[in-house]
């Protein structure tokens, strides 16, 4: 864990220029959960013009629907969710200053331009240990869109949250680099 | 004839969905370990380390092994001797995953509707797929199916003079192109022959055969192998890090079919294969 790069939310453009994909990074800091339904909510809220719920610029947002927390714990189980499912909707959370997004899986050729035009970074983190990821957590709050359940956005505070940089702001791709066949 | 009450069913699924939740067989433990110790590289390595302490974790933090608590889907074999008393077997099914679902803090992923998306709150309806077997048993097993893997499904109809190595050539394609998205080491279900919605029933099934099970016939045994080598060479590796082992186990299910097709139907599984039996 010693070559691990630690960072923490919201990320300066210094911060995101430093980053090369497969670079190893611990986050802490506040990050905001989204995925498929909140980002068609989100959609909706930039169609008419509306400030979102919350302040999007220099945040990370991560693409998990965490399980229900048993009582007496912060979360429950909160690994990601395929990211290639949020690629329509890069544009619009990147021109209002997202910095970071968490995911796993590829990413269209579409967003790893925009990443590189908007200065932002796609990191993957660990698919299916959403029990192990879920300690990295310790706090979480529904803050937007109550009624999509696991769907909603959770704001979260995250202590030293392992991630690997799958495409950074100069065009490299971790994926790309492994897939020799 | 033999009776089976519907709690005694419901009891058993309820069972198994705390189990395939939050427990990792020892097998597929065992298997892990032997993974992580062939990789070469300090990242797969590390990967590999990850995903055992999470199921560490989830067994003793009662956390599930991942926040995609699945789409339950039941296989009821039932011998043709035994009689259901009670409920509707379909209803007493649905209830038993309505109420594990809530009690057992496990996230619903069910929409009601594939268009209009509204989730039912409660996981339910589950897949039911139910065969009339011999005997006055029941054989109930209970698989969760996450939708990431689950997406990246395949269905192809060769001719039947097409050589193997097409078909292993485009299942390895195919699982390229999957690359990091279902969550690798896969366990590879392949369904062959039968009719199209038969191969892909069997690519599913060919899942739960056993986690560290061989196929009984050499020909298909070796067919696996191929498989699994061809794509293993691919550096894919442990979630898409780069690494050995993109597949895990390969479990191919054939079937009788037509002279003039050849379905093939693949059906991946993450690294994290979910499911559990009971004969009742």
């Amino acid at each position: 864990m010693s070559d691990r790069i630690r960072i923490i939310t919201p990320l300066s453009e210094e911060t995101v220029r430093g980053l090369r994909a497969g670079d190893r990074v611990l986050l802490s800091g506040t990050i905001y959960s989204a995925r498929d339904r909140a980002h068609q909510r989100l959609q909706e809220l930039e169609e008419r013009g509306s400030d979102f719920p919350f302040n999007i610029k220099g945040e990370v947002l991560y693409y998990t629907g965490p399980s229900p927390a048993r009582p007496g714990r912060i979360i429950g189980s909160a690994g990601p969710t395929t990211s290639y499912r949020m690629d329509p909707f890069t544009s619009m959370v990147l021109s209002r200053g997202l910095k970071g997004m968490i995911g796993k899986g590829r990413r269209g050729p579409d967003t790893r331009e925009m990443l590189r035009q908007w200065r932002a970074v796609y990191f993957g983190t660990y698919g299916g240990a959403g029990a192990y990821l879920s300690e990295r957590i310790v706090s979480a709050q529904v803050i937007a869109f109550e009624e999509l359940g696991p769907e909603a956005v959770f704001r979260m505070e995250i202590k030293d949250f392992p991630l690997i940089v799958i495409n950074d702001t100069f065009g490299g791709d971790l994926y790309e680099q492994t897939t020799v066949e | 004839m033999r009776e089976i009450h519907t709690d005694t069913i419901e009891t058993a699924v309820r069972d198994l969905i705390y189990e395939t939740n939050h427990v990792f067989p020892p097998e597929a433990a065992e298997l892990f370990a032997s993974l992580r110790n062939q990789e070469s590289s300090e990242t797969a390595k590390e990967t590999m380390d990850v995903l055992i302490e999470n199921c560490r974790i989830a067994k003793d933090r009662e956390i599930p092994l991942c926040q995609d608590c699945g789409m339950v889907i039941v296989f009821i074999e039932m011998g043709q001797d035994l009689h259901v008393a009670g409920k509707p077997l379909d209803e007493a099914v649905n209830d038993a995953v309505r109420n594990s679902y809530e009690k057992f803090y496990l996230r619903k992923s069910i929409v009601r509707d594939p268009l209009r998306r509204t989730n039912t709150g409660t996981n339910t309806p589950c897949g039911l797929h139910t065969e009339i077997v011999r005997g006055e048993r029941m054989r109930l097993t209970v698989y969760l199916k996450g939708g990431g893997s689950e997406n990246m499904s395949a269905l192809r109809m060769f001719r039947p003079t097409d050589p193997p190595e097409l078909i292993i050539q485009q299942i390895t394609e195919a699982v390229i192109q999957a690359g990091p998205n279902p969550c690798p080491p896969l366990f590879l279900g392949i369904g062959i022959g039968g009719s199209a919605d038969q191969a892909m029933l069997n690519s599913k099934k060919a899942l739960l055969r056993g986690i560290l099970s061989e196929h009984p016939d050499p020909y298909y045994r070796g067919l696996e192998d191929q498989i699994m080598q061809r794509i293993n060479r691919s550096g894919i590796g442990p979630l898409g890090f780069g690494g050995t082992f993109t597949v895990a186990r390969v479990y191919i299910k054939e079937a009788p079919t037509h002279i003039a097709t050849l379905p093939v139907a693949i059906n991946m599984n993450c690294h994290s294969l979910r499911f559990g039996s009971r004969t009742l």
